[in-house]
């Protein structure tokens, strides 16, 4: 009786970390976020702090950040990145979506389609890179094809320039956006859709008020996904860009700084600008999201 | 139902149809231009070779060194995975099951690393590999690709996790068994499957990932995949026929790691972590 | 599930429901009905219009679906609304019709919330308003009191008899419980196996199912093999299984002398000495059930009958029980 007062009474550390899930098994999480601190936290934080420490000491705290913003070749890298990140992100989204919405349901040939898709994907930007310039060179098959098929009379540059870069991030991107996409579409109940058709919704109505909204939240982390592929563009920005020119990149730059220079300082604040400025467009994007429906798209309480 | 009638009765199906036709046209001729040109003899002007020849996989297979630089790709693929999933299960199976002050924040600190470009994590993570003299290394290789490999794999095995009803957990409790043997007979058989499919996805990631192993690798210590884009970087030095075998050794691999993955687990499961870091 | 052979009149403001086990085909009938699954064969008339070949949403139904299937991004009044809003019905229109719909099934206190801040019960009144917020020539039904606990389902059972009553829709309800078909319906239709086995009032199911699968489901749990006599007619068959004689005054049709089942139901036991057959036997078990008692006995020869009785029995001793002829339901031993 007397012990149950007590308890009840004073704050007991035990019973109160108890309470609230905190026993031994989270012992089991202990190494994993070990390995996290040692290698994703603490390099981060320390690469951060070396940002603030350049090469030239008498440049001061800022000075990598002074000297990034302050030339127009670095500053400019933001800008190039930007200019193809978000258009490639946009359309690999936008294009998922339709085929998603085709193959959502079991329909012949959609297994094939998928793993058709995971090549490119697995394959890697590298890859993609040297096949594409190859295959998008002056004489290569696709200016060939187009020639041939008299819609062109002189070959496309499609190398050495944004155009090179953004087809690559097209076909290494559009897989993994449709392939999410999909997988965000079949969590929708159909009995959803089916409520609507008894509702009078045609086809288009119930993509347009229903599919639609509930995939948004959905869209809009493939979106952030997508953007972060394209954001570090660098085996593509280096091998079918321009890498001393609009496809200077930020990743360029940072990795620029280390093989050409040795600046780890230097490339340590390239990464913190990177890494911020990404961060930046994913959180606006998720707010955004977060003032749309967000919760189970599932219906009901099944 | 007659979703495949509207499929082919709606200029937008044809539409959507004609683009996926398209992109995997594409796909194909940037594929086959690899495979057809590293089979040529010379291939200046015109739709095929002008010869054709093998001589260059010897080439390459001697020059690039592949050999080495599979061993080297088999390593480190393979260690990733095996420490992923030794570090990365217990915690997801916490995580699945548990809820806990800090959860959130602990969360987060295994999602950056999927929300942000490797390259921006990956060059920190590579001076601070340099000054443990790990640099170079096949030691430090392996280090930097386990970081997205963690939350990867907890990333997938969490949610496997939480759909195994608790209560058989609880079952086999009330008849007696302890918490170690319940972790071995009872939970390990049931996350077979998770183990599997999380396995092979970090392996086709592993194998694929470049800029993680760019950073920190050197000679010695580099991957196919890095070993290709040094070759593409500095073509010129050897005949573009060559670059275009070692692009076929890099391809072969990866399509049959694939394939074998692609046994296992489903096409889609292969963006399942991006799916389930959503629902945290 | 395949579905064979059901044709079926519904009459303007008729309540019918679709009563049988699960896998039985009633949810394909359903289904077919509102267009959501394709019809193999036949046909389906609106007044005189066919509209089996029209797509689900150009029917005119209003649907009521198992797991309410709200749309869980709009609130109450937009998913009531919705139907409204897709017809391009006048706003203000919209607002007055939803407005009363809300006030109909009770939910002007939540009018503005979404479907997962309701409970099992406010969803379901969501659904049903949703549905008939339309106006629709007919409003289907698909099993919608089964996500419910039961006090809530008898609440909603009253809710939807009430709507039925004041809006006069015409209803096709499907269900797998008797209970529930019984009290709601104008007309019942039980299928089992995809085959339409009995179509009548709740009355005339419940008292002469026609054969012994609806015997069985309307609940005669009493199903006995015995042999019926040569020999008997109209009011007087004699059946006999060893321990056990019994007088039935109809046969339901295929019974010919030989073996058949009979089917009792437990409430037309009794152990008053009323008149008619009488079985002696020996109490097994009883269970206290609140209002009465459910008994099992067993006669000498082993055959075991089910009862429901007021007075309260000790287990082990003999009684009597008694049944009248005209409530011992005679049935082909073949169907089952």
């Amino acid at each position: 009786m007397s012990s149950v007062d007590t308890s009840a009474r004073t704050f007991n550390l035990k019973s109160w970390l108890a309470e609230h899930g905190v026993d031994r098994l989270l012992f089991l999480l202990v190494p994993a976020f070990l390995a996290m601190l040692a290698f994703f936290i603490y390099p981060t934080i320390y690469g951060t702090y070396l940002s603030f420490h350049p090469m030239e000491a008498k440049s001061g705290a800022l000075g990598n950040y002074r000297s990034f913003f302050g030339d127009t070749y670095m500053r400019n890298s933001i800008w190039n990145t930007f200019r193809i990140a978000l258009p490639v992100s946009l359309i690999n989204v936008f294009a998922a979506v339709p085929l998603a919405v085709r193959l959502r349901h079991r329909v012949r040939g959609k297994r094939t389609i998928n793993t058709l898709l995971v090549i490119p994907m697995s394959l890697g930007t590298v890859l993609i890179a040297e096949g594409l310039s190859a295959y998008l060179a002056p004489n290569g098959w696709f200016n060939r094809t187009l020639l041939a098929a008299g819609i062109i009379d002189q070959p496309l540059q499609l190398l050495h320039n944004f155009w090179g870069v953004i087809i690559s991030l097209l076909i290494t991107g559009f897989p993994f956006a449709f392939l999410l996409t999909l997988s965000y579409i079949s969590g929708i109940n159909p009995k959803m859709e089916e409520a609507a058709s008894t509702l009078g919704a045609t086809s288009w109505q119930r993509f347009r008020y229903i599919t639609f909204p509930l995939l948004t939240p959905g869209l809009a982390i493939t979106f952030c996904l997508n953007f972060v592929l394209a954001f570090s563009v660098f085996p593509s920005a280096n091998l079918l860009g321009n890498p001393a020119g609009d496809s200077h990149v930020l990743a360029v730059a940072a990795a620029q700084a280390i093989v050409n220079n040795y600046d780890y300082s230097m490339a340590s604040a390239i990464s913190v600008i990177t890494g911020a400025f990404e961060l930046a467009v994913v959180a606006l994007v998720l707010v955004m999201r977060s003032r749309l429906y967000s919760g189970s798209t599932s219906g009901g309480k099944g | 139902m007659s979703s495949r009638k509207v499929f082919v009765k709606s200029p937008l199906g044809w539409l959507i149809w004609g683009s996926v036709a398209f992109f995997f046209i594409n796909l194909l001729g940037v594929i086959g231009t690899v495979v057809v040109s590293s089979f040529g003899t010379e291939w200046f002007d015109g739709w095929l070779p002008s010869g054709w020849t093998t001589k260059f996989y010897t080439t390459a297979w001697h020059d690039y060194q592949v050999p080495n630089l599979l061993r080297v790709t088999l390593q480190v693929a393979l260690a990733v995975v095996v420490i992923s999933i030794l570090v990365g299960t217990p915690a997801a199976y916490v995580l699945a099951r548990r809820d806990f002050p800090g959860k959130k924040i602990l969360m987060l600190s295994f999602l950056l690393p999927i929300m942000l470009p490797p390259i921006t994590y990956g060059i920190p993570l590579a001076t601070f590999i340099y000054r443990l003299n790990l640099g170079g290394t096949l030691t430090g290789v392996i280090v930097a690709n386990t970081v997205p490999a963690i939350p990867f794999v907890i990333l997938v095995l969490s949610p496997f996790i939480e759909q195994i009803d608790p209560k058989i957990e609880a079952a086999a409790r009330m008849c007696g068994a302890t918490t170690r043997q319940i972790f071995i007979k009872i939970l390990t058989p049931l996350i077979v499957p998770g183990l599997l499919a999380a396995a092979l996805l970090v392996l086709v990631q592993t194998v694929a990932l470049f800029e993680l192993t760019y950073l920190v690798s050197g000679p010695g210590s580099n991957t196919l995949v890095v070993a290709l884009y040094y070759a593409v970087f500095a073509s010129g030095i050897r005949p573009y026929q060559a670059i275009s075998a070692m692009a076929v050794f890099y391809m072969l691999t990866t399509l049959f790691i694939l394939i074998v993955a692609l046994r296992y687990v489903n096409p889609t499961q292969m963006v399942s972590q991006a799916r389930s870091a959503d629902s945290k | 599930m395949a579905l064979s052979n059901l044709s079926l009149t519904i009459g303007n403001g008729e309540f019918v429901a679709l009563l049988g086990p699960s896998g039985c085909g009633k949810s394909t009938a359903l289904n077919c009905l509102a267009g959501l699954l394709p019809l193999t064969g036949g046909s389906i008339f609106l007044d005189d219009r066919r509209i089996d070949t029209l797509p689900p949403e150009r029917r005119d139904f209003g649907m009521v679906f198992q797991n309410y299937a709200l749309f869980p991004h709009l609130t109450v009044r937009q998913n009531i609304g919705f139907g409204l809003k897709i017809k391009k019905v006048a706003k203000s229109e919209i607002e007055r019709r939803v407005t009363a719909a809300i006030n109909l099934v009770q939910l002007s206190l939540h009018a503005d919330k979404h479907p997962s801040q309701l409970s099992g019960g406010q969803q379901q009144r969501v659904a049903i308003a949703r549905a008939i917020v339309i106006e629709p020539q007919v409003v289907l039904m698909d099993e919608p009191l089964s996500n419910l606990d039961a006090k809530l389902r008898h609440e909603m059972r009253s809710e939807i008899k009430r709507l039925h009553r004041e809006l006069g829709l015409t209803t096709v309800y499907v269900t797998h419980d008797q209970e529930e078909a019984l009290s709601l319906a104008d007309r019942l239709v039980v299928l089992h196996d995809g085959k339409v086995q009995q179509i009548g009032t709740p009355e005339d199911v419940y008292m002469n199912p026609v054969n012994s699968f609806v015997a069985d489901f309307m609940g005669y749990r009493n199903l006995i093999s015995m042999d019926l006599l040569a020999g008997g007619s109209a009011g007087n068959y004699s059946l006999r299984a060893p321990g056990l004689e019994l007088t039935a005054s109809n046969l339901f049709s295929g019974s010919a002398a030989g073996k058949v089942r009979v089917a009792i139901r437990p409430e037309d036991l009794f152990i008053e000495n009323t008149s008619g057959n009488s079985i002696s036997c020996t109490v097994k078990s009883v269970e206290y059930q609140g209002k009465d008692f459910a008994v099992e006995v067993s006669t000498a020869q082993g055959i075991t009958l089910h009862l429901r009785t007021p007075k309260k029995l000790e287990v082990g001793q003999s009684t009597n029980l008694t049944v009248a002829s005209d409530r011992v339901l005679v049935y082909p031993d073949s169907d089952a």
